[in-house]
Protein backbone atom coordinates (compact mmCIF):
# COMPACT_ATOMS: atom_id res chain seq x y z
CA UNK A 1 0.00 0.00 0.00
CA UNK A 2 1.47 3.31 -1.07
CA UNK A 3 1.64 6.15 1.45
CA UNK A 4 -0.75 8.15 -0.70
CA UNK A 5 -3.29 5.33 -0.57
CA UNK A 6 -2.89 5.25 3.20
CA UNK A 7 -3.62 8.95 3.44
CA UNK A 8 -6.63 8.54 1.15
CA UNK A 9 -7.99 5.81 3.42
CA UNK A 10 -7.32 8.01 6.45
CA UNK A 11 -9.38 10.86 4.96
CA UNK A 12 -12.17 8.48 3.94
CA UNK A 13 -12.05 7.02 7.44
CA UNK A 14 -12.36 10.43 9.08
CA UNK A 15 -15.27 11.27 6.79
CA UNK A 16 -17.06 7.98 7.40
CA UNK A 17 -16.46 8.15 11.15
CA UNK A 18 -17.83 11.67 11.44
CA UNK A 19 -20.83 10.86 9.25
CA UNK A 20 -21.70 7.74 11.24
CA UNK A 21 -21.20 9.53 14.54
CA UNK A 22 -23.38 12.45 13.46
CA UNK A 23 -26.04 10.10 12.11
CA UNK A 24 -26.26 8.26 15.46
CA UNK A 25 -26.33 11.51 17.42
CA UNK A 26 -29.08 12.95 15.22
CA UNK A 27 -31.08 9.71 15.45
CA UNK A 28 -30.86 9.81 19.23
CA UNK A 29 -32.10 13.40 19.23
CA UNK A 30 -34.61 13.04 16.43
CA UNK A 31 -37.63 12.80 18.72
CA UNK A 32 -36.55 15.87 20.66
CA UNK A 33 -35.48 18.30 17.94
CA UNK A 34 -38.94 19.68 17.49
CA UNK A 35 -39.26 23.39 17.04
CA UNK A 36 -42.98 23.09 17.72
CA UNK A 37 -45.71 20.56 18.56
CA UNK A 38 -48.61 20.00 16.22
CA UNK A 39 -52.08 19.77 17.83
CA UNK A 40 -52.03 15.96 17.40
CA UNK A 41 -48.67 15.80 19.23
CA UNK A 42 -50.05 17.98 22.03
CA UNK A 43 -52.97 15.59 22.59
CA UNK A 44 -50.68 12.55 22.33
CA UNK A 45 -48.13 13.94 24.79
CA UNK A 46 -50.62 15.22 27.41
CA UNK A 47 -48.69 18.42 28.06
CA UNK A 48 -49.68 19.74 31.50
CA UNK A 49 -51.52 23.09 31.80
CA UNK A 50 -49.20 26.00 32.30
CA UNK A 51 -46.16 24.36 30.68
CA UNK A 52 -44.71 26.73 28.08
CA UNK A 53 -44.22 25.25 24.60
CA UNK A 54 -44.60 26.12 20.92
CA UNK A 55 -47.70 25.09 19.03
CA UNK A 56 -47.55 24.94 15.24
CA UNK A 57 -50.02 24.28 12.49
CA UNK A 58 -52.33 26.01 10.06
CA UNK A 59 -54.70 28.84 10.97
CA UNK A 60 -58.10 27.27 10.41
CA UNK A 61 -60.07 29.09 7.74
CA UNK A 62 -63.00 31.05 9.13
CA UNK A 63 -61.71 30.85 12.70
CA UNK A 64 -60.00 34.27 12.99
CA UNK A 65 -61.98 36.64 15.25
CA UNK A 66 -60.68 40.02 16.32
CA UNK A 67 -62.05 41.65 19.46
CA UNK A 68 -63.04 45.16 18.50
CA UNK A 69 -61.12 47.96 20.16
CA UNK A 70 -58.32 45.69 21.41
CA UNK A 71 -55.30 43.86 19.99
CA UNK A 72 -56.77 40.53 21.07
CA UNK A 73 -57.32 37.99 18.35
CA UNK A 74 -58.75 34.47 18.58
CA UNK A 75 -58.18 31.72 16.06
CA UNK A 76 -57.86 27.95 15.82
CA UNK A 77 -54.66 26.07 14.97
CA UNK A 78 -55.20 22.83 13.11
CA UNK A 79 -53.06 20.08 11.61
CA UNK A 80 -56.08 18.85 9.62
CA UNK A 81 -56.55 16.19 12.28
CA UNK A 82 -56.86 17.82 15.72
CA UNK A 83 -57.47 21.48 16.54
CA UNK A 84 -56.56 23.80 19.42
CA UNK A 85 -58.14 27.25 19.99
CA UNK A 86 -55.66 30.09 20.52
CA UNK A 87 -55.99 33.53 22.07
CA UNK A 88 -53.32 36.16 21.50
CA UNK A 89 -52.96 39.83 22.33
CA UNK A 90 -50.39 41.70 20.29
CA UNK A 91 -49.15 42.50 16.82
CA UNK A 92 -49.40 39.70 14.27
CA UNK A 93 -46.63 39.22 11.67
CA UNK A 94 -47.18 40.29 8.06
CA UNK A 95 -47.66 36.77 6.74
CA UNK A 96 -50.41 35.81 9.23
CA UNK A 97 -53.64 34.84 7.51
CA UNK A 98 -56.19 32.02 7.52
CA UNK A 99 -54.82 28.86 5.90
CA UNK A 100 -51.19 29.83 6.56
CA UNK A 101 -48.74 28.02 8.85
CA UNK A 102 -48.07 29.69 12.20
CA UNK A 103 -46.07 28.92 15.31
CA UNK A 104 -47.44 30.25 18.61
CA UNK A 105 -45.55 30.10 21.89
CA UNK A 106 -47.45 30.07 25.18
CA UNK A 107 -49.28 27.59 27.40
CA UNK A 108 -52.59 25.76 27.71
CA UNK A 109 -55.07 27.04 30.28
CA UNK A 110 -57.35 24.71 32.23
CA UNK A 111 -60.07 25.04 29.58
CA UNK A 112 -57.84 23.71 26.81
CA UNK A 113 -57.32 27.18 25.31
CA UNK A 114 -53.78 27.98 24.18
CA UNK A 115 -52.75 31.37 25.58
CA UNK A 116 -50.06 32.68 23.23
CA UNK A 117 -47.60 35.42 24.10
CA UNK A 118 -45.96 35.36 20.67
CA UNK A 119 -47.19 34.33 17.23
CA UNK A 120 -44.79 33.72 14.34
CA UNK A 121 -45.91 33.14 10.76
CA UNK A 122 -44.26 30.55 8.54
CA UNK A 123 -43.53 31.39 4.94
CA UNK A 124 -44.88 28.93 2.38
CA UNK A 125 -41.78 29.32 0.13
CA UNK A 126 -44.02 30.46 -2.72
CA UNK A 127 -43.21 33.56 -4.72
CA UNK A 128 -45.49 34.97 -7.42
CA UNK A 129 -46.77 38.30 -8.72
CA UNK A 130 -50.16 39.51 -7.48
CA UNK A 131 -51.69 39.10 -10.95
CA UNK A 132 -50.95 35.39 -11.03
CA UNK A 133 -52.25 34.95 -7.47
CA UNK A 134 -55.50 36.71 -8.36
CA UNK A 135 -55.90 34.57 -11.47
CA UNK A 136 -55.25 31.36 -9.51
CA UNK A 137 -57.61 32.16 -6.66
CA UNK A 138 -60.25 34.21 -8.47
CA UNK A 139 -59.52 37.18 -6.18
CA UNK A 140 -59.08 40.85 -7.04
CA UNK A 141 -56.54 42.15 -4.54
CA UNK A 142 -55.01 45.40 -5.71
CA UNK A 143 -52.16 45.61 -3.20
CA UNK A 144 -49.61 42.95 -2.24
CA UNK A 145 -50.37 41.41 1.13
CA UNK A 146 -54.06 42.37 0.85
CA UNK A 147 -55.05 38.78 1.56
CA UNK A 148 -53.13 38.94 4.87
CA UNK A 149 -54.76 42.13 6.10
CA UNK A 150 -58.23 41.05 5.01
CA UNK A 151 -57.74 37.76 6.81
CA UNK A 152 -57.07 39.38 10.16
CA UNK A 153 -59.93 41.85 10.11
CA UNK A 154 -62.71 39.84 8.59
CA UNK A 155 -61.79 36.32 9.60
CA UNK A 156 -62.10 35.14 5.98
CA UNK B 1 -4.89 11.41 -14.43
CA UNK B 2 -4.19 14.24 -12.05
CA UNK B 3 -1.32 15.80 -13.96
CA UNK B 4 -3.16 19.13 -14.33
CA UNK B 5 -3.65 19.15 -10.57
CA UNK B 6 0.04 18.54 -10.00
CA UNK B 7 0.92 21.25 -12.47
CA UNK B 8 -1.31 23.73 -10.65
CA UNK B 9 0.45 22.64 -7.49
CA UNK B 10 3.43 24.67 -8.61
CA UNK B 11 3.24 28.00 -6.77
CA UNK B 12 4.53 30.29 -9.58
CA UNK B 13 2.17 28.69 -12.12
CA UNK B 14 -0.87 28.91 -9.82
CA UNK B 15 0.11 32.50 -9.01
CA UNK B 16 0.15 33.30 -12.72
CA UNK B 17 -3.10 31.44 -13.50
CA UNK B 18 -4.89 33.20 -10.64
CA UNK B 19 -3.57 36.54 -11.86
CA UNK B 20 -4.69 35.90 -15.43
CA UNK B 21 -8.20 34.86 -14.38
CA UNK B 22 -8.72 37.74 -11.93
CA UNK B 23 -10.00 40.34 -14.47
CA UNK B 24 -12.29 37.79 -16.14
CA UNK B 25 -13.94 36.90 -12.84
CA UNK B 26 -14.12 40.57 -11.90
CA UNK B 27 -15.83 41.84 -15.04
CA UNK B 28 -18.25 38.93 -15.52
CA UNK B 29 -19.16 39.18 -11.83
CA UNK B 30 -19.89 42.91 -12.03
CA UNK B 31 -21.79 42.54 -15.30
CA UNK B 32 -24.01 39.80 -13.90
CA UNK B 33 -24.38 41.61 -10.55
CA UNK B 34 -25.66 44.67 -12.43
CA UNK B 35 -28.03 42.53 -14.51
CA UNK B 36 -29.26 40.60 -11.49
CA UNK B 37 -29.79 43.72 -9.38
CA UNK B 38 -31.73 45.52 -12.12
CA UNK B 39 -33.76 42.35 -12.70
CA UNK B 40 -34.36 41.69 -9.01
CA UNK B 41 -34.90 45.21 -7.70
CA UNK B 42 -36.63 46.86 -10.68
CA UNK B 43 -37.95 44.41 -13.28
CA UNK B 44 -39.29 41.66 -11.01
CA UNK B 45 -42.87 42.36 -9.86
CA UNK B 46 -43.65 42.62 -6.11
CA UNK B 47 -44.63 39.36 -4.40
CA UNK B 48 -48.34 38.69 -3.82
CA UNK B 49 -48.00 38.37 -0.06
CA UNK B 50 -44.68 40.06 0.83
CA UNK B 51 -44.78 43.04 -1.51
CA UNK B 52 -41.29 44.44 -2.09
CA UNK B 53 -39.97 42.73 1.04
CA UNK B 54 -39.29 39.52 -0.87
CA UNK B 55 -36.45 41.17 -2.80
CA UNK B 56 -34.00 40.35 -0.05
CA UNK B 57 -33.83 36.80 -1.48
CA UNK B 58 -31.64 38.20 -4.26
CA UNK B 59 -28.90 38.63 -1.65
CA UNK B 60 -29.91 36.09 0.99
CA UNK B 61 -30.18 32.96 -1.17
CA UNK B 62 -26.93 33.46 -3.18
CA UNK B 63 -25.03 34.18 0.07
CA UNK B 64 -26.53 31.11 1.73
CA UNK B 65 -25.60 28.87 -1.20
CA UNK B 66 -22.04 30.19 -1.17
CA UNK B 67 -21.72 29.92 2.61
CA UNK B 68 -22.24 26.17 2.19
CA UNK B 69 -20.33 25.76 -1.10
CA UNK B 70 -17.21 27.54 0.19
CA UNK B 71 -16.99 25.21 3.18
CA UNK B 72 -17.32 22.19 0.89
CA UNK B 73 -14.56 23.68 -1.27
CA UNK B 74 -12.35 24.06 1.83
CA UNK B 75 -12.97 20.47 2.90
CA UNK B 76 -12.29 19.11 -0.61
CA UNK B 77 -9.15 21.27 -0.99
CA UNK B 78 -8.05 20.12 2.47
CA UNK B 79 -8.54 16.46 1.51
CA UNK B 80 -6.58 16.96 -1.73
CA UNK B 81 -3.84 18.69 0.24
CA UNK B 82 -3.68 15.82 2.72
CA UNK B 83 -3.79 12.95 0.25
CA UNK B 84 -1.65 14.30 -2.59
CA UNK B 85 0.54 16.49 -0.37
CA UNK B 86 -0.34 19.52 -2.44
CA UNK B 87 0.62 22.60 -0.46
CA UNK B 88 -1.24 24.88 -2.85
CA UNK B 89 -4.52 23.07 -2.13
CA UNK B 90 -4.14 24.17 1.50
CA UNK B 91 -3.44 27.71 0.29
CA UNK B 92 -6.78 27.68 -1.58
CA UNK B 93 -8.64 26.55 1.54
CA UNK B 94 -6.93 29.16 3.73
CA UNK B 95 -7.66 31.93 1.22
CA UNK B 96 -11.33 30.91 0.94
CA UNK B 97 -12.15 30.73 4.67
CA UNK B 98 -12.74 34.44 5.49
CA UNK B 99 -14.85 34.80 2.34
CA UNK B 100 -17.05 31.90 3.39
CA UNK B 101 -17.38 33.41 6.85
CA UNK B 102 -18.46 36.72 5.28
CA UNK B 103 -21.13 35.00 3.15
CA UNK B 104 -22.40 33.17 6.25
CA UNK B 105 -22.58 36.46 8.14
CA UNK B 106 -24.48 38.15 5.28
CA UNK B 107 -26.87 35.17 5.16
CA UNK B 108 -27.63 35.47 8.87
CA UNK B 109 -28.06 39.27 8.80
CA UNK B 110 -30.29 39.42 5.71
CA UNK B 111 -32.37 36.50 6.96
CA UNK B 112 -32.79 38.21 10.30
CA UNK B 113 -33.88 41.52 8.70
CA UNK B 114 -36.46 39.65 6.60
CA UNK B 115 -37.59 37.53 9.54
CA UNK B 116 -38.73 40.46 11.68
CA UNK B 117 -41.56 41.74 9.44
CA UNK B 118 -42.45 38.39 7.82
CA UNK B 119 -42.12 35.80 10.59
CA UNK B 120 -42.49 38.28 13.41
CA UNK B 121 -39.03 37.76 14.93
CA UNK B 122 -35.40 38.57 14.15
CA UNK B 123 -34.19 35.22 15.42
CA UNK B 124 -35.58 31.82 16.33
CA UNK B 125 -33.53 28.89 17.63
CA UNK B 126 -34.87 26.61 14.94
CA UNK B 127 -32.70 23.91 13.32
CA UNK B 128 -31.94 25.84 10.10
CA UNK B 129 -30.95 29.09 11.80
CA UNK B 130 -28.98 27.37 14.54
CA UNK B 131 -27.02 25.12 12.16
CA UNK B 132 -26.18 28.12 9.96
CA UNK B 133 -24.95 30.03 13.03
CA UNK B 134 -22.85 26.98 13.92
CA UNK B 135 -21.35 27.20 10.41
CA UNK B 136 -20.19 30.77 11.16
CA UNK B 137 -18.45 29.49 14.31
CA UNK B 138 -16.93 26.62 12.29
CA UNK B 139 -15.40 29.16 9.91
CA UNK B 140 -13.99 31.04 12.93
CA UNK B 141 -12.76 27.73 14.33
CA UNK B 142 -11.01 26.85 11.07
CA UNK B 143 -9.29 30.25 10.91
CA UNK B 144 -8.20 29.84 14.53
CA UNK B 145 -6.87 26.32 13.94
CA UNK B 146 -4.74 27.18 10.88
CA UNK B 147 -3.16 30.05 12.81
CA UNK B 148 -2.59 28.08 16.01
CA UNK B 149 0.60 26.32 14.87
CA UNK B 150 4.09 27.79 14.64
CA UNK B 151 4.76 26.09 11.31
CA UNK B 152 2.69 26.19 8.17
CA UNK B 153 2.51 22.45 7.53
CA UNK B 154 1.02 21.52 10.89
CA UNK B 155 -1.51 24.34 10.63
CA UNK B 156 -2.49 23.28 7.12
CA UNK B 157 -2.98 19.64 8.11
CA UNK B 158 -4.90 20.42 11.29
CA UNK B 159 -7.09 22.87 9.37
CA UNK B 160 -7.77 20.30 6.64
CA UNK B 161 -8.81 17.65 9.16
CA UNK B 162 -10.94 20.23 10.99
CA UNK B 163 -12.66 21.23 7.71
CA UNK B 164 -13.33 17.61 6.72
CA UNK B 165 -14.88 16.81 10.11
CA UNK B 166 -16.81 20.08 10.37
CA UNK B 167 -18.26 19.59 6.87
CA UNK B 168 -20.78 17.29 8.57
CA UNK B 169 -22.70 20.50 9.36
CA UNK B 170 -23.31 21.16 5.65
CA UNK B 171 -25.87 18.35 5.01
CA UNK B 172 -27.40 19.14 8.40
CA UNK B 173 -28.00 22.76 7.32
CA UNK B 174 -29.38 21.68 3.97
CA UNK B 175 -31.77 19.01 5.27
CA UNK B 176 -32.66 20.69 8.59
CA UNK B 177 -35.92 22.05 7.21
CA UNK B 178 -36.98 18.58 6.06
CA UNK B 179 -35.77 16.45 8.96
CA UNK B 180 -37.29 18.52 11.73
CA UNK B 181 -40.13 20.94 12.32
CA UNK B 182 -38.75 24.40 11.75
CA UNK B 183 -39.75 28.02 11.38
CA UNK B 184 -37.63 28.34 8.24
CA UNK B 185 -39.42 27.33 5.04
CA UNK B 186 -38.18 24.64 2.70
CA UNK B 187 -36.28 25.43 -0.49
CA UNK B 188 -38.06 27.44 -3.18
CA UNK B 189 -35.41 26.57 -5.74
CA UNK B 190 -35.32 23.18 -7.35
CA UNK B 191 -34.05 21.75 -10.61
CA UNK B 192 -37.45 20.38 -11.53
CA UNK B 193 -40.15 22.62 -10.06
CA UNK B 194 -39.31 25.87 -8.31
CA UNK B 195 -42.07 27.58 -6.36
CA UNK B 196 -40.97 30.98 -7.69
CA UNK B 197 -42.61 32.61 -10.69
CA UNK B 198 -40.31 32.87 -13.75
CA UNK B 199 -40.34 36.69 -13.66
CA UNK B 200 -38.87 36.56 -10.13
CA UNK B 201 -36.74 33.47 -10.69
CA UNK B 202 -34.35 34.54 -13.46
CA UNK B 203 -32.79 37.44 -11.52
CA UNK B 204 -32.19 35.02 -8.64
CA UNK B 205 -30.38 32.56 -10.90
CA UNK B 206 -28.32 35.43 -12.36
CA UNK B 207 -27.45 36.59 -8.83
CA UNK B 208 -26.35 33.09 -7.82
CA UNK B 209 -23.93 32.94 -10.77
CA UNK B 210 -22.82 36.54 -10.09
CA UNK B 211 -22.10 35.83 -6.41
CA UNK B 212 -20.13 32.72 -7.40
CA UNK B 213 -18.00 34.72 -9.85
CA UNK B 214 -17.59 37.48 -7.26
CA UNK B 215 -16.30 34.83 -4.85
CA UNK B 216 -13.91 33.51 -7.53
CA UNK B 217 -12.64 37.03 -8.09
CA UNK B 218 -11.93 37.68 -4.42
CA UNK B 219 -10.50 34.16 -4.03
CA UNK B 220 -8.03 34.65 -6.89
CA UNK B 221 -6.79 37.91 -5.33
CA UNK B 222 -6.52 36.38 -1.85
CA UNK B 223 -4.89 33.24 -3.23
CA UNK B 224 -2.13 35.30 -4.87
CA UNK B 225 -1.45 37.09 -1.60
CA UNK B 226 -1.44 33.78 0.25
CA UNK B 227 1.00 32.25 -2.26
CA UNK B 228 3.37 35.23 -1.94
CA UNK B 229 3.21 35.00 1.85
CA UNK B 230 4.01 31.28 1.84
CA UNK B 231 6.71 31.51 -0.83
CA UNK B 232 8.30 34.70 0.43
CA UNK B 233 11.67 32.99 0.73
CA UNK B 234 11.51 31.33 -2.69
CA UNK B 235 13.72 32.68 -5.43
CA UNK B 236 10.87 33.33 -7.89
CA UNK B 237 9.15 35.62 -5.41
CA UNK B 238 12.41 37.48 -4.81
CA UNK B 239 12.85 37.93 -8.53
CA UNK B 240 9.28 39.14 -8.67
CA UNK B 241 9.71 41.68 -5.92
CA UNK B 242 13.12 42.93 -7.01
CA UNK B 243 12.46 43.34 -10.72
CA UNK B 244 8.82 44.21 -10.33
CA UNK B 245 5.80 42.27 -11.49
CA UNK B 246 5.87 43.76 -14.98
CA UNK B 247 9.42 42.80 -15.88
CA UNK B 248 9.22 39.33 -14.46
CA UNK B 249 6.21 38.60 -16.69
CA UNK B 250 4.63 36.74 -13.81
CA UNK B 251 1.75 39.03 -13.11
Amino acid sequence: MTPRRQRLLLVVGILAGTAIGAAFALRAFSGDILYYYTPSKVFAKHIPDGRVFRLGGLVEKGSVKRESGTLTVRFVITDNHRTIPVVFTGVLPALFRPGQGVIASGHLDSGGMFVANKVLAKHDAKYMPLKIYNKKHGTDYTRPGGMNRGGVRGGA
Amino acid sequence: MFTWLHKLGSPPLLYRVAGRSTPWFKWTAFLLLALGLVGGLILAPPDYQQGDGFRIIYVHVPSAILSLAVFVLMAVAGAIGLIWRLRMAHAVAVAAAPLGAAFTFITLITGSLWGKPMWGTYWAWGPRLTSELVLLFLYFGYIAVINAFPNQRSGDRAGAIFAIIAAVDIPIIHYSVYWWTSLHQGASLSFTNSSISPAMLWPLLVMIVAFTLYFCWLLSIRLRTEILRRERRASWVRTLTITGAKNAKLA
